[in-house]
């Protein structure tokens, strides 16, 4: 298995973040807030903002998911702190993926999506 | 002739996909089963050699091809022990259950307004009979499941009254490989003159299916679910009742005479299939009954169900892992489950890694997923006779090490 991850997307660096994932709670001075949902296979990811001056200055999740919905909410969610919202709305597929430092089959790409997804519909 | 794991192994060479993926471990057939050559050449040679098309031309070419088209239904007739007009061709089980859902209600009797289906049909045994319902202000009332996943038949003689219209259940479950007992649930439905709809897509690989012994009215199943192309499926029906169907689609092929104000309708089958039939693929699907034959669906099924008490023996050793699955005596050879806290879709991934698939998700069966209590969805690994024992030792210990993995 271990020759099998290292080609995959199941990287070292993936499953540490997913077993100790970054800004996984509750925000508790959250000023905008949102839920995604893939209806594919039940995940549900919920991303809390606290937003000041145009600017996002903390970012929490929660929710469930799999390790790679999970770990892309972490990696989001530690990217946009200090992020201009207009700048996090231009946020597309790729830099998504480019956060992973391995390929995201496209069988996945919803995945990996879901938390921007969860992210912009706060924003909106 | 007996299949054992040496003959599963040279079963596995009959069908090209594994010679193109090396270490392939296909455990998906309950999604779509892989094709042996013959059924492959079978295509291919039509195309190359005899292709026109039915029921028109009056040319050698055409002929050719009518005959050809006209033995495959005959083939997939004595399969299910129907008569040739019984049979129509369409795309899918999907196509079928819907061909029916739009063309039943004007035999339904006026003193019946309940549909009857049961807590495991796919979406596809469900989505048509509810907008049926609701389009016509009928009640869709479902059969329960019980707690070992068979269908609780107690339920089933309760919600089959007089107003019940039609019953329309899976023969095997795509989630559980549970085996409803068709024969007493057809028994049961005809003393309240329910039709009956049965959706075979799960069973006709696995199962010896007689459609007269059975008694049942309407029968569902696809192609690519027993080794044949994709886009053939068939609607079997009983001729009496086919017969009062109106038509489904409007069009080439259905007619019988068309004026400008109105029109005739051919008779059964023709009736129901308007325009260009896909006809490569009935042949395709002809070839595929022809190499089940052949091997024997008695002998393919006592393989399956050992590859079944196999892998339940062995998943067992997998410490609290969660197994949705009725027994191997109750079962086709299926089986869903869940490893504790982790996700499915990564149970998956991480098995494609090496080389297995398997379904994971709510496999068309959301209702059923939240009675599971699975909203994340499970993971579903389905056999077929050309799987072996090490395919399910594979499985099992790429499980085991995903399980460590997650520690």
């Amino acid at each position: 298995m271990e020759q099998g991850i290292t080609k995959g997307m199941y990287k070292k660096h993936i499953l540490e973040l997913y077993k100790n994932p970054s800004n996984f709670g509750v925000l508790e001075n959250a000023t905008s807030s949102a839920t995604g949902y893939n209806s594919f296979c039940g995940d549900e990811i919920t991303v809390q903002l606290a937003i000041k001056d145009g600017i996002v200055r903390d970012a929490k999740f929660s929710g469930s998911g799999c390790v790679l919905s999970l770990v892309s909410a972490s990696m989001l969610t530690d990217n946009i702190k200090g992020m201009k919202i207009s700048d996090i709305k231009k946020m597309d597929e790729k830099e998504i993926k480019k956060l992973f430092k391995t390929k995201i089959s496209s069988s996945r790409s919803k995945c990996v999506l879901l938390p921007l997804e969860a992210v912009k519909k706060a924003l909106e | 002739m007996r299949i054992d794991n040496q003959i599963a192994k040279i079963l596995k060479k009959d069908f090209p996909i594994f010679r193109s993926n090396l270490g392939l471990v296909y455990l998906d057939n309950a999604a779509t089963s892989q094709r042996p050559a013959s059924v492959i050449n079978a295509i291919k040679e039509f195309l190359e050699r005899d292709n026109a098309n039915v029921g028109r031309g009056v040319y050698s070419l055409a002929e050719r091809t009518m005959k050809k088209y006209s033995s495959a239904r005959k083939v997939v007739a004595d399969f299910i022990n129907a008569n040739e007009n019984e049979i129509i061709f369409t795309r899918n089980t999907t196509e079928s259950i819907n061909l029916l859902a739009y063309t039943i209600f004007s035999i339904i009797p006026k003193n019946k307004d309940e549909i009857l289906i049961t807590e495991m049909e796919h979406h596809s045994n469900l989505v048509p009979w509810q907008q049926l319902a609701k389009r016509n202000n009928m009640k869709l009332r479902f059969v329960k499941i019980k707690e070992d996943y068979t269908l609780d038949m107690d339920d089933t003689k309760k919600k089959l009254n007089d107003k019940t219209a039609i019953f329309a259940f899976a023969h095997v479950s795509n989630v559980l490989g549970t085996v409803n007992p068709i024969k007493d649930i057809i028994e049961l439905s005809k003393e309240k003159n329910v039709m009956t709809v049965i959706d075979a897509a799960q069973s006709i690989q696995h199962i010896p299916i007689d459609v007269k012994d059975i008694g049942c009215d309407f029968l569902a199943f696809s192609g690519h679910k027993m080794l044949g192309p994709t886009g053939i499926g068939v609607l079997f029906g009983k001729k009496e009742l086919l017969e009062k169907l109106p038509p489904f689609n409007f069009g080439g092929g259905m007619i019988g005479k068309v004026t400008k104000e109105d029109s005739e309708w051919a008779g059964i089958p023709e009736k129901f299939e308007a325009g260009t039939q896909n006809i490569a693929e009935a042949i395709g699907l002809a070839e595929s009954i022809n190499y089940l034959k052949k091997i024997g669906l008695k002998e393919v099924r006592e393989w399956e169900s050992y590859l079944l008490k196999y892998a339940l023996k062995r998943l067992k050793e997998i410490p609290g892992i969660k197994i949705y699955n009725p027994g191997d005596e109750k079962s086709i050879s299926l089986v869903s489950f869940n490893l504790p806290g982790i996700h499915p879709h990564d149970v998956a991934g991480l098995l494609d890694e090496k080389k297995i698939a398997i379904r994971v998700g709510h496999c068309c069966a959301m209702p059923l997923m939240e009675i599971l209590n699975s909203k994340g969805g499970v993971c579903r690994a389905s056999f077929s006779l050309y799987n072996t024992l090490e395919d399910i030792d594979l499985l099992v210990d790429s499980l085991k090490e995903i399980q460590e993995m997650f520690k």
